[in-house]
């Protein structure tokens, strides 16, 4: 009755495109995601990221393109037939069941016999740590259990493909954390292959094995954690990974692979990330790589306000066209005070304005 | 596909048994309205003829300016006064945790869960004992019992989903109930009370049993006017009966509509989960 | 000021003692309506009840003896549970299926306000039309005739069916939009969910809806059934109020205002009471056998 159960190789997306009247939420979408991969879907609400699960669940129709299973088309068929895990943003799970009776309920429309489906929810129960909540209904679990349950209840049943919906946003700051690391626990010692939906980029930074930043319902950038983090390749990625300062400037001139950037009448050098057609280009910075140079080159700002962040100080700086940077500072300064502020030019990166 | 046979099947039966429904529904309508502008209507389609004779006629013989009158008096104070008593005491059930709530509730259930003809036969004889029988304040008051809980239960939810702050902010601001009630709540409100309202009209003036047990010659609303002249029916022509009918659904069905603007038509008889959007 | 501050030092006054309880200034909003409804609902059940036990005859169960000793008026109880079962479970079960379907769509406005059209119109309105509608000489056999269907006009007035007829009418739509509130109640994503599981429409219905809508088919089940059962108009209108149409409200309509007889009125509407919370009781129990809590996905 379904395709569960079945390994593959890869899953393709062949311009997978859905509208809803005249919005077009997925402009053709092209992935292929490897077999046991943890794909994080990331961008900003509205992107698509979640219409995309959905469509790959089953429980949107696509508008255009295709989904195979290797040579298997899966597009075609009703989700019930898709045999793929899901875990949903609010859990979902049956009110009315208990915990054994929500993991079971998969395997038991896939006419498991009973010893084995006792055997299997015995497992899974095992895998998600609530083998003492067994006989509970969800009404009278915390969020993170709730949480574990729907887990579960999707990986019980051996899918070949697991899809989650913003998991973890429902839960508290350090609720979250300990999920991520049991999501983590969990994909690695079962294996199966992951496309988990997110807004948050610490999440997908640390469970993915790739990321693909979605924005406006069309790709942006498809890459490692470690290659988005250090060298995004769009200005809007830059600025889902934390490149909080986005300053305009003037191309002056280039020197190797680095980009030389009037900023405010101050020439900065930072690494070249897409081509510009004319002068104008923007240079991008994490806060915590901007920091008071000490000297007489940098960028000069008027403080406009600190704050003690533990390790260190996070200021806030205005420069004389009243751009605000932000900017992290090992030693208290002073409100009003004047600083010129540096960083590394392997941690600038400079946006030309050809997108 | 075997299943995607049987499920437009299925589709295609619910879309029948709807449409069987909504087809015979407005024919009897029609009927209605047909046969009280027709002339002589006997063994055809359609009438011989048509004309508005018989809504004059109708007007004269059912006196139904003294019934409108009526009907507009009893129906008006129902509403105001069930707005009046339902949605302070709606207020108070959603916001205090007091000993008796749950016993209050099921007081304020209870009417709705019994029909009116069997509460209406002992309050009719004790309104007829009190001097009441036949009425006008005797029907107003028979016609509260259903719809002052039903403007409570209405309410509730409403009241509920309003962020008790304001209230709070209201108070800390130096208002006393009565005013957080006038400047605060009753302006968040109106789209529910007015809701609850229109749908109290509706029914109002729909409600049979109570009125019909309740009052009187000078006291009956429409609905009752129109029930003796279809029980009464051959007295007087068919037609200026079926007039009188179609008066009576314009003057529903003009509320209705407005209600319907305001109103989710679950609300009409659930307990508005969600109120109007 | 200051007594008002000497009390608080010496410890919670009255006031503050009743606030902690809950009982305050809008506590007190809800006494109007309180006494109204025990003035109108309460007393006057109240006061039928001992009614009921002051018959003509002088004796304690007379109206109560003369009902049950009489077929033609303790047959009512019959006739009412023949028309009011039938119809109800028939509405419900109709109604089922055609909220799932709007459910599913985006214009159900339109729809909703024409099926709320016979809840407004009232059983009076209703009766009148069928009289029309359904008559030898009405559209419903003409139609059919001209079909072919029938041959010779059928008459469902003036009997049993007429009566189901009108109370299906002006019930389903109370029916089906009770039962829509419940369904478009319960969170989509279960059925979502369930689908993901490998469950196909009818299992999701069995396994996933059917559970929890249980708890409000039962509640829309009982308030149906009281619709259907205080029927009076249309059994006089469209009925046989003689015959198989003689439902309980006729009698103890009869009895109050055409015998004058206020105490076996009353006798007879403690006795409708009494058979619709039977009724109510026992659905509503076999309700609490199932699952009675949210329908919304369960959050923490």
């Amino acid at each position: 009755m379904t395709v569960g159960a079945t390994t593959f190789k890869q899953l393709h997306l062949q311009g997978v495109r859905r509208e809803f009247d005249a919005f077009t939420a997925l402009k053709g979408l092209d992935l292929t995601i490897e077999r046991g991969e943890f794909i994080a879907l990331l961008g900003p609400s509205g992107c698509g990221k979640t219409t995309a699960l959905n469509c790959i669940a089953g429980l949107l129709p696509v508008s255009g393109g295709r989904i195979m299973l290797d040579d298997r088309r899966v597009d075609v068929l009703r989700p019930e037939e898709r045999g793929f895990g899901m875990v949903f943003q609010n859990y979902a799970l049956f009110p009315h069941m208990t915990v054994r009776k929500n993991i079971g309920f998969g395997l038991r429309m896939r006419g498991v016999p009973k010893p084995e489906l006792e055997k299997r929810v015995d497992a899974a129960l095992a895998a998600v740590r609530l083998e003492s909540q067994a006989e509970k209904l969800p009404g009278q679990l915390s969020g993170g259990q709730q949480q574990r349950v729907a887990i579960a209840r999707a990986i019980v049943v051996e899918p070949p493909l697991v899809l989650m919906d913003e998991p973890l946003s429902n839960l508290d700051a350090k609720l979250r954390l300990e999920m991520r690391q049991e999501i983590r626990r969990i994909h690695q010692s079962l294996g199966s292959t992951t496309i988990y939906v997110t807004h948050d980029q610490e999440e997908a930074l640390s469970l993915a094995d790739r990321i693909v930043v979605l924005r406006d319902g069309a790709i942006r950038q498809v890459g490692t954690p470690a290659e988005l983090y250090a060298l995004p390749a769009h200005l809007d990625v830059a600025d889902f990974m934390g490149f909080r300062n986005r300053v305009n400037g003037e191309l002056v001139g280039m020197e190797g692979e680095d980009a030389l950037l009037n900023i405010e009448g101050t020439v900065i050098r930072g690494r070249m990330r897409a081509a510009s057609a004319s002068k104008a280009a923007v240079a991008a910075i994490r806060p915590d790589d901007l920091e008071p140079t000490g000297t007489d080159s940098g960028i000069p700002v008027r403080v406009e306000a600190v704050e003690y962040r533990g390790r260190g100080f996070h200021g806030v700086g205005v420069t004389a066209s009243g751009t605000e940077l932000h900017f992290a500072s090992p030693y208290p300064l002073q409100r009003g005070a004047a600083v010129r502020l540096g960083a590394d030019a392997g941690r600038v990166l400079v946006f030309g304005d050809a997108r | 596909m075997q299943k995607s046979i049987m499920s437009r099947l299925w589709v295609f039966a619910v879309w029948a048994v709807i449409g069987l429904f909504l087809i015979n529904l407005m024919g009897l309508i029609a009927s209605v309205v047909t046969s009280s502008f027709g002339t002589r209507w006997l063994g055809t389609w359609l009438p011989a003829g048509f004309t508005t004779r018989w809504y004059f006629a109708a007007w004269d013989e059912f006196q139904l300016g003294d019934v409108l009158w009526v009907t507009f008096q009893a129906v008006g104070a129902v509403v105001l006064l069930s707005g009046l008593l339902g949605v302070p005491a709606a207020y108070a059930l959603a916001r205090r945790e007091f000993p008796a709530k749950r016993a209050v509730m099921l007081l304020l259930l209870l009417p709705l869960l019994v029909p009116p003809i069997t509460y209406g036969i002992p309050l009719a004889t004790v309104l007829y004992k009190a001097g009441l029988g036949g009425t006008l304040t005797g029907v107003i008051l028979a016609n509260l019992v259903p719809t002052v809980p039903f403007v409570v239960l209405v309410m509730i939810p409403f009241i509920e989903q309003i962020d008790p702050r304001t209230e709070a902010a209201a108070r800390v601001f130096g208002a006393n109930i009565f005013q957080m009630f006038v400047h605060v709540l009753v302006p968040m409100l109106m789209p529910g009370v007015l809701a609850a309202l229109l749908l109290v009209l509706v029914r109002t003036i729909g409600m049979f049993e109570l009125t019909f047990l309740v009052s009187g010659p000078g006291s009956q609303t429409l609905v009752v006017a129109l029930y003796y002249a279809v029980f009464a029916s051959g007295v007087r022509a068919v037609q200026s009966i079926d007039a009188m009918a179609v008066i009576y659904m314009v003057t529903t069905l003009v509320w209705l509509i407005v209600a319907l603007r305001f109103v989710n038509p679950t609300q009409i008889v659930g307990r508005g989960k969600r109120p109007a959007a | 000021m200051s007594a008002v501050l000497e009390g608080r030092a010496e410890g919670p006054t009255l006031r503050q003692r009743l606030a902690a309880r809950g009982i305050d200034g809008a506590t007190l909003l809800v006494l109007p309506c309180v006494a109204l409804i025990l003035g109108l609902f309460i007393y006057p059940f109240l006061y039928g009840l001992m009614l009921s036990f002051e018959p003509k005859d002088g004796s304690l169960f007379g109206n109560y003896a003369r009902f049950f000793g009489d077929p033609f008026l303790y047959g009512t109880i019959f006739k009412t549970l023949r028309l009011a079962f039938p119809v109800t479970l028939l509405n419900l079960l109709i109604a089922i299926p055609i909220a799932f379907r709007v459910r599913l769509m985006r214009r159900q406005r339109l729809l909703t306000t024409l099926l709320v059209l016979p809840i407004t119109l009232g059983t009076v309105l209703v009766a009148e039309g069928m009289l029309f509608y359904f008559g030898p000489q009405g559209w419903f056999n003409r139609a059919l005739m001209a079909a072919g269907l029938l041959s010779t006009p059928i008459s469902v007035l003036n009997g049993y069916w007429g009566v189901f007829i009108s109370l299906v009418l002006t019930g389903f739509p109370f029916t089906f939009l009770l039962t829509l509130s419940y369904v478009t109640g319960i969170d989509p994503s279960l059925e979502n969910a369930a689908a993901t599981l490998g469950a196909g429409p009818a299992a999701r219905f069995r396994e996933v809806f059917l559970p929890l809508l249980i708890p409000g088919l039962a509640i829309t089940f009982c308030l149906s059934f009281v619709q259907a059962y205080s029927v009076l108009p249309s059994a006089v209108l469209v009925g046989d109020p003689a015959g198989a149409t003689r439902v309980i409200s006729i009698a103890a309509y009869q009895a109050a205002f055409e015998e004058y007889d206020y105490s076996m009125a009353s006798a007879i509407a403690m006795i409708m009471g009494a058979v619709q919370l039977l009724v109510v009781v026992a659905v509503l129990g076999c309700r609490s056998l199932f699952y009675r809590g949210p329908a919304a996905g369960a959050k923490g």
